[in-house]
Parts: C-alpha cells; structure tokens; sequence
C-alpha cells in the first residue's frame, strides 16, 4: 500500500549533542485527516520541518506518496504544501505575488498561477485584500494567506503546523470547515495541534510525540475508547452553588454554574437520571465535556514522563 | 521538473527581485546616480581639469569606465546579499525551500536579479556620463562580456556573504571593508603606471584591478593589464564561488537546521 506519508526510524542530532528525534515511525494513508500531537519541544515541527526539507535528519527515511526525498526529492515535494507555525512570507509583498510567486516555483506559468490564487483566495476570504501588502494583514488574515499559498499548486498532501494558533473562535471554525472541505476532496491533512479540540473534531488518526519518540499512534476511536471516565455537563432548571449528593457519581459545579458529572465507562446514564430525579433536579440540556482527548493526552504524556525517569533511576 | 517548469521556476525568481529592486528605487537606483552625478563633477570636472590627461585621455574619459564598473560591482553584490539575507531574517526563504526548485536554479535566479539590478545602475551611470564627456567604444563585445560577467562574478559573492550572514552587521561588513578599498585600488581613479614598482606589484592581487582595466580597454582601448588575462581571472573566480555556494546550498549552511 503507497501512504500519503511514511516516515521510518527518523532521527535528528543537533550539533550540540540534543537528540530531537529518537527513531520515529509513522504511516499516514492517503485521504487521512490525520494529527500530530506533543507537548512543546516533542519533536512535532521537527518531523514536519524533515518531510517539508527545512530540516536536515541525522538517519531515517522519509516517503512522500512513495517519493523517497533522499532520491526523488523533486517529486516528493511536488506533493507536499505546507503551513508553517509562523509567518513565513514577505512582509513587503502584496498577498497576489506572495500566492502566483509561491505556484511559480512550482513550474506554474503567471496566467494559470493566478487562476489558481484567485480560486484560493477566494475560498479563503482574502480575495478584496490580494493588493495589499502582507503586513497589513491581520493575524487570522496572515495565517489563511499561508494555507492559500500552500494550497496554490493543488499538493496530494497538506501539512498544518499549529494553524489556528492565535486565531479567534469564530475563523477557527471557519478553518475547521474548509479543512474539511479540502479532506473531502482527496487531500490528505496532518495537523499539529494544542487545540486538542481541535484534533478530536477534525482528525480520523492520531500519532502522539513525546520527547522524540512515538508514544501512541492509533484511530482517535480506539484512543477515546481508552477513556474510562466520560464528563457530562448538564443545564440545569435551577441554579446549584454546591454540587448534589448523586450515590455512585463524582459531580461539580463549574464556572457556568452548570453540574459536570462524571460516568465511569460502563456505568450507563440511566443510572444518573435516576438519581438526578431523586434529588429534584431537572435537566434541561446535556453535553459531553469536549476535552476528552486532552485528559487521555495529559494521562499518556505523564505516562511517558514517568516511565524515562524510572528508566533512568534504574540506570543510574 | 520539466525544464519548462525549471524556466517558469528561474523565471519567477528573476521577476521577484526586479519587482523587490524597483519598488524601492530611491535605495536601490536613485543612491549611485546621485553618488557618481558627484564623482562626475567633483573627480572629473573640477579636480580632473587640473590633472590633465591619463593613459592619453583626459581625466574624465579615463575615470569613466572605472566609475561605471565601480556601481554595477557595488549594485550587484548589495542587491543579492540584502535580497537574500531580508528572506533569510524574514524566513520567506522557506517558501523556496519547499518547493521543487533545485539549488542551482535558486543560485541563477538570485545572480541573475543581481545582475538585473547591477547593469541597470551600470545603464544609468553611463547614460549620465554622457552629460559630461563624450564616450567612444572602442571594443563593443568586450565591454558587454565584461560587464556582464562582472555583474555575475559580484552577485555570486553576495549570495555566499548572505548565506553567511547571521546579522545585518554581517551583509555590511564585506562591502564596507572589503569591496569598497578594493575598488578604490583597483585602479578606478588613476592607472597603476603611476605607482613605485612595489605598488605596482601589489596592485596585480587585487582581482577588481582587471575587471576595470577589462572594462576600460573596452570602451578607451587602454588598459593597465592584458584585458584577455583580464577576462580568464574573471571566468576563473566566477567558477570557484558559484561551486561554494553551491555547496553552501547543498548543505543548507545558514537556511536549514
């Protein structure tokens, strides 16, 4: 089967001596919304800046649709746009050129590069700013001109890193949706992310990086499967200032003055209703607490934590 | 990539530093005009009437060449070492990094928009000498290969000093300390017959020496060295830095982690 991307026993040795990566492997299959997921310094953009060609590797091998880049490097990179995590373009330059100059590198003639702009810009709300110089761009503005120029020579495989860091809600969503959008329509996406929201709304398949090492690499299903306690925020007809007494649930008010009850898996709901019922309460919405990705993230990375320095205890 | 797509590809980097260079002409173009407008009237009018002739043309002819050579080296060299260091410092330099472009398409590109802007400012300087004395060719082919492989020679070592640079402090250094007493030397203002046999001598390392006696032998058909010999260090230099800064690019010295 040729992956979208297909990353084996990737390291990186800085000159002084710090090992970013440790052996990475990694598969993402075409036609995935798939997400890298770390804590600062991991080794998330490391990887990515490996595949994109801003980084040298140290050892390992790296496959772009079955382009390695080490021998078909031109090929490789035909396939691939990417989004850095910062700004990255001409502060001088129009949003236009910054676009057709991005497809020209491509082989793109000028006429098509900029059918192919406007088709993005468009999509991406920046088509009325195309005369502007890029630094008169807002910050959600600037970050949608990269996915455009990214976007502007149609790669099989997009690469995002970090790309709603800083945006507000709203855009964000907004992204979300055409991110979708572009998923639908056969591009294959890998996302960084700290929104972990933001990977449980949008990802099918999750690699977790921790100190440069692959910890976790699996569906987000299976990995939210894991999860054994689930967390309910309920709207309740009366306000609560101390939680209720529920026999066999752990509840709390938060700062909505809304109950948050958690479910241990297996435990079922009705068991719940009951005994809201019995306190008098009733409840008028109900939700899940959209942060479950990120309770196991923190659970797998203090895992990983724990397990090196046992490791290096039994070394020492 | 096909080399239709390499063309586009050389094409697209070439239109982006024209676009860089004459949108801010009053840095770019304006500052040499005025500078030689200067060197014209100060050099040439009022203190070359009292120096009389040099190598059997008056003071002006004589220093037109060297002053003419002496903007594209300068224009060359600072508009790929500040074209590719801002791109570096901004990191916009990513934007070809990612993509299919291979190194030496990069490396012609840049020299190329050097050479642009250099044989712009050379176009300029020359027309305004004109104002000023008249101006005979006496060699056409070897002014404009001259010229030509000048420009190239001084884009590539732009290109390297930007590659180098960490700081802007770094993009200044060469050209402060380096090309401009190196220029001023090489024989811009007065021709090394003039100087005791030692200078002479010491004269004949200085590789800016050939390129304004080259350049000058094509337009008053006197030169201080055999302008052929001239033409060979120039090709020579042309080789050994376009192979370094292959390498550099190669490696990714300065641009890739």
């Amino acid at each position: 089967m040729t992956y979208a991307l297909e990353i084996e026993g990737l390291v990186k040795n800085y000159s002084d001596g710090f090992q970013a990566l440790k052996g990475i492997d990694l598969q993402v299959r075409k036609g995935d919304f798939f997400a890298l997921l770390g804590p600062n310094g991991a080794g998330k953009s490391t990887t990515l800046g490996i595949v994109s060609s801003l980084v040298n590797k140290s050892g390992g091998r790296v496959r772009v649709f079955g382009h390695d880049i080490d021998s078909e490097l031109s090929k490789a990179k035909v396939n691939l746009g990417v989004v850095p995590q910062e700004f990255n373009f001409n502060q001088f330059e129009k949003v236009i050129d910054i676009v057709t100059t991005q497809a020209g590198y491509y082989g793109i003639p000028l006429k098509q590069a900029k059918v192919s702009a406007e088709k993005y810009l468009k999509k991406l709300g920046l088509w009325d700013k195309r005369d502007t110089p890029s630094r008169m761009l807002s910050g959600g503005m600037k970050r949608r001109l990269m996915i455009a120029r990214a976007l502007v020579h149609e790669p099989r495989l997009l690469i995002l890193d970090e790309p709603t860091a800083g945006v507000d809600i709203e855009l964000r969503r907004s992204m979300w949706q055409f991110l979708e959008e572009m998923n639908r329509q056969g591009t294959t996406i890998i996302l960084t992310t700290h929104y972990l929201e933001e990977a449980e709304a949008l990802c099918r398949n999750i690699a977790i990086i921790d100190q440069g090492k692959i910890i976790r690499h699996t569906s987000k299903r299976e990995l939210l499967q894991q999860l054994s306690v689930e967390t309910f925020v309920l709207d309740t007809d009366r306000g609560l200032d101390t939680p209720p007494k529920l026999s066999g649930f752990h509840c709390t008010i938060n700062d909505d003055g809304a109950l948050e009850v958690d479910v241990v898996k297996g435990q079922g709901l009705n068991a719940l209703f009951i005994e809201l019922e019995n306190n008098g309460i009733k409840v008028m919405s109900m939700r899940t607490k959209a942060n479950r990705l990120e309770e196991l993230f923190v659970r797998m990375v203090e895992d990983n934590a724990r397990d090196d320095s046992t490791q290096a205890e039994v070394t020492a | 990539m096909t080399a239709q797509a390499l063309w586009t590809a050389f094409c697209t980097i070439v239109l982006r530093e024209v676009r860089r260079f004459t949108r801010i002409w009053p840095q770019t173009l304006l500052p040499p005009a005025v500078t030689m407008t200067l060197y014209f009237i100060i050099f040439g009018n009022l203190i070359g009437s009292r120096i009389g002739e040099m190598g059997g043309f008056d003071y002006m002819q004589f220093i037109v060449p060297g002053l003419i050579m002496m903007a594209v080296i300068t224009s060359s060299y600072a508009n790929v070492v500040s074209s590719f260091f801002s791109m570096k410092f901004q990191r916009s330099i990513e934007e070809l990094l990612v993509s299919p472009v291979p190194n030496w398409t990069i490396l012609t590109g840049y020299v190329a928009g050097g050479m642009a802007r250099g044989l712009s400012i050379g176009l300029i300087v020359t027309l305004l000498s004109l104002a000023f004395t008249r101006l005979s060719v006496h060699n056409l082919p070897m002014v404009v290969i001259t010229v030509f492989l000048t420009s190239a020679l001084f884009s590539l070592g732009g290109f390297i000093n930007a590659m180098l640079a960490t700081k802007f402090d770094d993009i200044s250094i060469v050209p402060t300390f380096v090309l401009t007493p190196l220029t001023y030397l090489g024989g811009v203002f007065y021709s090394i017959d003039m100087l005791p046999s030692f200078w002479q001598g010491a004269s004949m390392i200085n590789p800016i020496l050939y390129m304004v006696n080259g350049f000058r032998f094509g337009i008053l058909g006197v030169s201080d060295v055999n302008p052929f010999v001239s033409l060979g260090m120039i090709v020579i230099f042309i080789v050994l830095l376009a192979a370094i800064a292959l390498r550099m690019l190669a490696r990714g010295k300065g641009i890739r982690h």
